[in-house]
């Protein structure tokens, strides 16, 4: 690791400040995605601005609304009652993902800027556009069993490897933050990450600087029956081939709401639109399930290596969508 | 060449203050082991992957090989040594014993604050709770079999006994 040099402040227009103000500086809240490549020398910031004195670590569930803070680990996200109960998928996704450790160490905000786990991306050495611009991308032609079928580009088709936000792609969540000039926004969820295109060392919307403050997801009737399955090449600590966030709302028999996002097969959180289509209005039955999933790998692109993910993927969201289905009815909600 | 300046932090280690100097760059598990000599943390794959250089971290178990020291400042950290009672070995340690839980031992410390922190929540856990509570803690000797068979014996589950 190279050296740098660490501060910590209380205040987050210091913390803004700090960062915006140095090309080569970084924000680090629970470190197990800054540590990690910092070990590798895959990123090199001359100085990191500890986020975890901030008071930004509180989960606030409102009438209509959860509030979850920048630096709530995701340990307690995962617990926490409130998520539990109103967005099942989520806990299940958090809880799929890494191991208790890591999710002790490790934050919601941070979980949206987790790096892909690409291995050229990681080796410090590869041809890699995502790492180096212009380089090259040495899996469209490698070893690309691990690699994204879709939303990939002729620059880089590196998986966005979060289980977390494949729950929040499908829920309607917004990204609160602070920009270098001190001014707050608001991100819609589906916005925050960027298609990799010609520029995949560019993966957000957020400026240099600016800070990721919280999540709000609102509440959704869907959601509360909802559920995230994830199919690896081991049943524990280790990252998706396939997974999918799924959300149903059925009545009498025909679905009424469905919500759908993919884990695993793609370069960013990936919501299926054209699946949900695919089945509101008509009756939950796995006909219908394997129609919706034909439409969620329409657009696939499948290479050498990992042409098995475009029918794992499928199999993998008919059977979330089967299993959820055959869940005994909730009580009607609010 | 970025000039380093070393950094002066405190922290609670096992219930005393200690006050060192490190790099920024200094993971936890090596002002640990290397400054405060508690070599009961164990270094594995030094990729946050094998849970050995488990320590309790204001109560919650973390990788200390994943962590820098100076993100430690002001917490409170317990490794092995801090884990045992004052006169021997804590009841999940006498369980481990009891059952063989440990074979080469390497990552029994990681295994007993792992666990630690998952009893301290929940009091009970089923067979499946304490395999996802051990998901992070890989051991090449046991097969786990002896580590869970010791964790509900401990907690008055099964009598133990029961092939798990």
């Amino acid at each position: 690791m190279r050296p740098l040099t660490y501060e910590r402040a209380t205040a987050i227009d210091e913390v803004v400040r700090r960062v915006a103000n140095r090309p080569g500086a970084a924000f680090l809240a629970g470190g197990t995605t800054v540590v990690d490549l910092l070990k590798l020398d895959v990123i090199t910031p001359d100085l990191l601005v500890d986020v975890r004195d901030l008071p930004l670590g509180g989960i606030v569930a409102e009438p209509g609304r959860i509030r979850i803070g920048a630096t709530a680990s995701n340990s307690d996200v995962a617990v926490h009652p409130a998520v539990r109960e109103r967005c099942p998928v989520l806990a299940e996704a958090l809880l799929a993902g890494a191991s208790p450790q890591l999710r002790n160490m490790a934050t919601i905000a941070g979980n949206l800027l987790q790096r892909t786990r690409c291995t050229y991306f990681r080796d410090g050495q590869s041809a890699c556009n995502k790492r180096e611009p212009g380089t090259g991308c040495s899996a469209l032609n490698g070893v690309n069993r691990d690699h994204a079928v879709l939303g990939g580009s002729d620059d880089c088709i590196a998986v966005f490897p979060s289980d977390a936000c494949t729950a929040l792609a499908m829920l309607d969540t917004t990204v609160h933050t602070v920009r270098p000039d001190g001014a707050t926004r608001v991100i819609d969820f589906a916005e925050l990450h960027t298609a990799p295109g010609h520029t995949p060392h560019v993966e957000t919307v957020l400026e240099h600087g600016e800070l990721i403050t919280g999540l709000v997801v609102e509440d959704l009737p869907a959601a509360r029956r909802s559920a995230y399955l994830k199919v690896r090449d081991r049943t524990s600590y280790e990252f998706a081939l396939a997974s999918a966030a799924v959300a149903l709302e059925i009545t009498d028999g025909v679905v009424t709401a469905a919500r759908i996002a993919l884990g695993g097969v793609a370069t960013r959180p990936w919501r299926s639109h054209a699946a949900e289509e695919a089945l509101i209005g008509g009756p939950a039955t796995t006909e219908r399930f394997a129609g919706a999933a034909a439409e969620a790998l329409a657009g696939a692109r499948p290479l050498a290596g990992n042409a098995f993910k475009v029918r794992l993927a499928e199999q993998t969201l008919i059977t979330a969508l089967t299993d959820l289905a055959s869940r005994p009815t909730e009580e009607p909600s609010s | 060449m970025l000039w380093e300046v070393r950094m002066r932090i405190s922290l609670s280690v096992n219930n005393r203050s200690v006050e060192s100097t490190v790099e920024p760059r200094t993971l936890l598990v090596d002002l640990i082991r290397d400054d405060l000599k508690l070599t009961g943390t164990k270094v594995g794959c030094d990729t946050g992957q094998c849970g050995t250089c488990t320590v309790l971290l204001d109560g919650r178990a973390v990788k200390s090989c994943s962590m820098l020291a100076v993100q430690a400042e002001g917490t409170r950290v317990t490794t092995i040594e801090g884990a045992n009672a004052e006169t021997g070995l804590t009841d999940l340690q006498e369980a481990l014993w009891a059952e063989h839980g440990v074979q080469c031992g390497y990552c029994t410390p990681g295994m007993v604050l792992a666990l630690q922190d998952l009893l301290a929540t929940n009091k009970a856990p089923t067979e499946q709770e304490i395999r996802c509570g051990l998901a992070g803690n890989l051991c090449r000797c046991t097969g786990y079999q002896s580590v869970v068979r010791a964790t509900l014996a401990l907690t008055g589950q099964n009598g133990g006994r029961n092939d798990v």
